[in-house]
């Protein structure tokens, strides 16, 4: 069996298992990382959108073979401590996270972790493009909510931006 | 065929609360807080209510004139059928000055977890955050306290909880009384210490052990004042954001459970197809991960090292099936036969002078999915077998399971995991039972996932049903209003059917002749307008779906059909919705929320050609709803491009009010209407599933169009009603049925047509269908071709 390596929330992890098993299933079912969600494993629902080097990924489509021994994966579990410390928000969590608890957002919470990292991405993407989140950031978000905590989803976003 | 009816004179007015309750209930004055319960023996404080001591609340008086769920609905059946066995619900106090409870009710996402540690926390003064909610594992000895349902645990619950955390804050203060040496009534209760006016203390900590009796005993309490409280009725957050938010909230397959591997099942091409044989069991075992494969009645279960490994294995697989029970059939075939089980419409009254006005309309499947999947993990094994599950009525899958299972029911332990969400579904227990089968075949214990596929294709539905509306108009006055509901039968074999069985001697004179559905029909829908002659009935037909209620069961589709001919009735009268909706409403708490929205919604401003304004009600759950959309129709927004999606008409505006009688966590509430409000606009606009030759076509969310992102409202208002009763009302279906009809109505005013079906988008597939062989689909490998 092909001994897999990256880096999981900041931490060298190695796992003996084929080179065409998605991420998803090597994070939950082997490293027993069970932050991102399965919910549908076709890429559509979002539910297990993480990190790949700064990037929202989707690992339900990505086969762990396909990541190297540097990428650096960032889950739900690990997002906290890519924020600067004076960064934290009274929890020690990411401000992403902090404004989804100002808001309330979660119901069921089973997509949250995935709508957080998504949020962070876009946030990161508008940055990058020198300007602010617009509606049309919001409209674009595919992440599947079937609680339909949508409104609260998008303030907290925009909350979460001024606090990033 | 049920039905009921109410003759309303013209212009009366029922000025009655919410709740429906009598104003004899001030008569009792202080009584209604004063009751009877226990302290458990223990070697801390446990204290428990005993409910069935008392005369019920809800008086089951044979209504006349309103319509029956005016004077007895669902919840107060539900509520009843749970008051026997209150006694049983017990609240801990420990030394660690927590207080702990094990709620017999599912936590789904509704945020009973949280407004039910409120209730604890107002009543024995502790805070918030001392407060530990578990879920109770299947308890038969609740009978049918049991069942997370129709919104009804906040109603059902909430004076049981009270009395229990009562009688606990009493027998810490009696016990702080000897150990600070003054009288209970000098002593003050607050934030979990009590102290003396000498300014001694002492912390429920550490009277936990000294408060508790060694012998059961019954004690009478008061309960608090609602003058005094500081809790209830406050905006609180959920007591597990947290976990929510740092992805450590643990559902169903998140469980570690020892050597329980991740299981699929294989399932037939056909809905509800049988598996036959294996063909080529030894090549699926011989796939890297793959450990076993068996069949079970419902398919073939692969087991292996990761669910990855088992979609492998479940497409590999090569099954011999028989055909399920609608083979061949499509949507058009059940509808056919669903018109043929219409029944004829009574006649309205004869009167040469007024005009008939007639809608008929179409409600297509659509499906309960939830985000997290079916999922169950069993391990029966040596003549035991225990479960974990998302289950809103474990007492149920319990007894199912030891059935099928050939055990005794003391040797089967079915536990409850908080779900990710349920919608009607985790009402079922079919991974559960499924589990226990995969498990009891393959000798070892199993973690069953269903694929999102199944999920979508196989997983209950919201029945097909039709509406036919007629009603009699002379002037501006209707003369008589009948409706006839035609559905797919709804299955309630879950617990709830068993309750209208068990409750059906008890309940008023002429329901407890009916069966399940018509029972439930005849409990949940009701006209709150004074139309005269008022008939509304049901018939059901065709059990071969796997069915159930979707966040409601007839209300969304009923009251849909029901505001349409009113807005009908409206342009004959020549009055606008909101003034003809105002004239016609007989309840005042229900005009209380429709001039609410219509004021702060601007109700008559100006709109753009293409949009408009809709406006609808509703009352259910002990409490009454308005909504006011505003939607657009222009081309520029109905034809706005996203890939593989539906965009069409946008709802652009909502405003809604809601009166629960006492909201308990009004930020919950509102939640529960934002929620509420995004599944009324994917059934009106977006939502249904297509049955071709014999099978569901939607297998992912790309293809069941679920309200996103880019459907979603920009701009929500909820407002909710100050108290309007002493008692809570439901919350988690409360915000479907009238934003349902808002946006239908609504649609139809930007359009000038009426929409006969819905959702509106039924007639034209927009997705292609995934292969039915073999059942699900792989994942893709490009996804670092996606990152962003």
């Amino acid at each position: 069996m092909p001994e897999q390596s990256f880096v999981l929330n900041g931490e060298k992890v190695t796992v003996d298992v084929a080179d065409d098993v998605r991420v998803l299933w090597v994070l939950r079912d082997l490293l027993g990382v069970t932050g991102p969600k399965y919910g549908c494993g076709i890429n559509v629902c979002k539910a297990c959108t993480s990190h790949i080097n700064g990037k929202a990924f989707n690992p339900c489509s990505v086969p762990v073979g396909e990541v190297g021994d540097d990428d650096e994966i960032t889950t739900i579990e690990g997002l906290p401590d890519t924020a600067p410390e004076d960064q934290r928000g009274p929890h020690g969590l990411h401000p992403m996270q902090e404004a989804w608890l100002e808001r309330d957002v979660a119901q069921c919470g089973y997509c949250q972790p995935g709508q957080i990292m998504a949020a962070v991405a876009v946030v990161r993407r508008a940055r990058d493009e020198g300007r602010q989140v617009t509606d049309a950031d919001l409209d674009g978000i595919r992440n599947i909510c079937r609680c339909g905590t949508y409104t609260r989803i998008r303030e907290a976003i925009r909350a979460g931006e001024q606090s990033m | 065929m049920s039905q009921h009816s109410g003759t309303t004179s013209p212009h009366t007015e029922d000025t009655r609360a919410v709740d429906g309750s009598a104003v004899a209930d001030d008569s009792r004055g202080t009584s209604r807080r004063h009751f009877l319960g226990y302290v458990l023996g223990g070697t801390t404080l446990m204290a428990a209510a005993d409910l069935g001591l008392f005369a019920s609340p809800a008086e089951a008086t044979i209504p006349t004139i309103p319509s029956i769920p005016e004077l007895y609905d669902l919840n107060d059946l539900l509520t009843h059928a749970a008051m026997p066995t209150a006694n049983l619900i017990a609240i801990s106090v420990n030394e660690d000055g927590t207080a702990s409870f094990a709620l017999p009710r599912a936590e789904v996402g509704q945020g009973i977890t949280t407004s039910t540690a409120m209730i604890i926390a107002e009543e024995l003064e502790l805070p918030l955050d001392k407060v530990r909610i578990t879920l109770a594992p299947a308890r038969p000895e609740l009978l049918f306290n049991q069942l997370t349902g129709g919104s009804n645990t906040t109603i059902s619950t909430y004076t049981p909880i009270r009395v229990a955390a009562a009688i606990a804050k009493l027998e810490l203060l009696k016990a702080a009384a000897i150990l600070l040496g003054d009288t209970i009534g000098n002593l003050v209760a607050k934030g979990g210490v009590i102290e003396a006016p000498d300014g001694s203390s002492v912390t429920y900590g550490e009277l936990a052990r000294k408060a508790a009796s060694p012998t059961t005993k019954k004690v009478e309490v008061d309960l608090k004042s609602s003058a005094g409280f500081g809790i209830v009725g406050t905006p609180q957050n959920r007591i597990d954001a947290i976990d929510a938010v740092t992805g450590t909230k643990t559902y169903t397959t998140d469980l570690q459970v020892p050597d329980a591997l991740p299981t699929m099942i294989c399932r037939a091409p056909t809905l509800n197809g049988i598996p036959l044989a294996i063909e080529n069991k030894a090549e699926v075992l011989a796939l890297a991960g793959v450990t076993d494969v068996a069949l079970i009645d419902t398919g073939v279960a692969v087991r292996a090292e990761t669910f990855g490994q088992a979609i492998d294995g479940v497409r590999a697989l090569k099954v011999r099936w028989q055909d399920g029970p609608v083979a061949g059939e499509s949507d058009a075939s059940v509808l056919t036969r669903l018109k043929k089980a219409e029944l004829p419409m009574p006649a309205l009254p004869k009167n040469p002078l007024a005009k008939t006005v007639s809608a008929d309309f179409t409600f297509w499947f659509r499906s309960n999915s939830a985000m997290d999947t079916n999922s169950a993990v069993a391990d029966v094994r040596n003549g035991k077998a225990t479960v974990w599950a998302g289950l809103k009525s474990p007492i149920i899958a319990k007894q199912a399971i030891a059935k099928e299972l050939g055990l005794g029911e003391a040797d089967v332990e079915v536990n409850v995991v908080q779900s990710g969400g349920s919608f009607g579904r985790r009402l079922f227990h079919d991974a559960a039972l499924e589990a226990a089968k995969a498990s009891k075949a393959i000798g070892k214990p199993v973690k069953l996932m269903w694929h999102r596929a199944d999920d979508a294709r196989v997983g209950r539905a919201h029945p097909m049903a039709t509406s036919r509306v007629r009603a009699s108009l002379l002037g501006n006055e209707v003369l008589a209003f009948h409706q006839s509901h035609t559905s797919v039968e709804t299955d309630f074999r879950h617990g709830l059917g068993e309750i209208v069985t068990a409750m059906a001697a008890d309940l008023p004179a002429g329901l407890g002749n009916l069966g399940f559905a018509e029972t439930i029909f005849t409990l949940t829908q009701e006209v709150p307008y004074n139309f005269g002659v008022v008939l509304q009935t049901l018939a059901e037909t065709d059990g071969r779906f796997n069915t159930g209620s979707m966040r409601n069961i007839y209300s969304p589709d009923v009251r849909c059909a029901n505001e349409l001919m009113v807005d009908l009735l409206a342009k004959e009268a020549k009055l606008d919705p909101y003034t003809f909706r105002r004239k016609m409403l007989r309840i005042k708490a229900v005009r209380g929320v429709l001039d609410k929205v219509a004021e702060v919604g601007e109700w008559g401003k100006a709109m753009p050609a293409g949009t408009a304004q809709g406006i609808a009600i509703h009352k259910e759950y002990k409490g009454v709803s308005a909504c006011l959309v505003e939607i657009d129709c222009r081309p520029e927004t109905v034809n706005r491009k996203v890939r593989d999606a539906v965009t069409g008409p946008r709802v652009t505006k909502v405003t809604y009010a809601v009166d629960v009688g006492l909201p308990i966590n009004p930020r919950g509430l509102e939640a529960q209407m934002q929620g509420g409000i995004n599944d009324g606009i994917a059934l009106a606009l977006t939502s249904s599933l297509h049955l071709r030759e014999g099978h569901f076509m939607e297998g992912s969310w790309d293809n069941y169009f679920y309200t996103r992102q880019w459907n979603t409202p920009p701009e929500v208002n909820v407002i909710v009603m100050p108290p309007s009763s002493d008692q809570p009302g439901g919350a988690g279906e409360a915000g479907v049925a009238a934003s349902f009809a808002a946006v239908a109505c609504a649609y139809a005013r930007a359009t000038g047509t009426v929409p006969t079906e819905f959702p509106i988008n039924h007639g034209e597939i927009s997705f292609e269908e995934k292969p039915r062989v073999p059942p699900v689909p792989q994942s893709p490998t490009d996804g670092l071709d996606h990152t962003y």
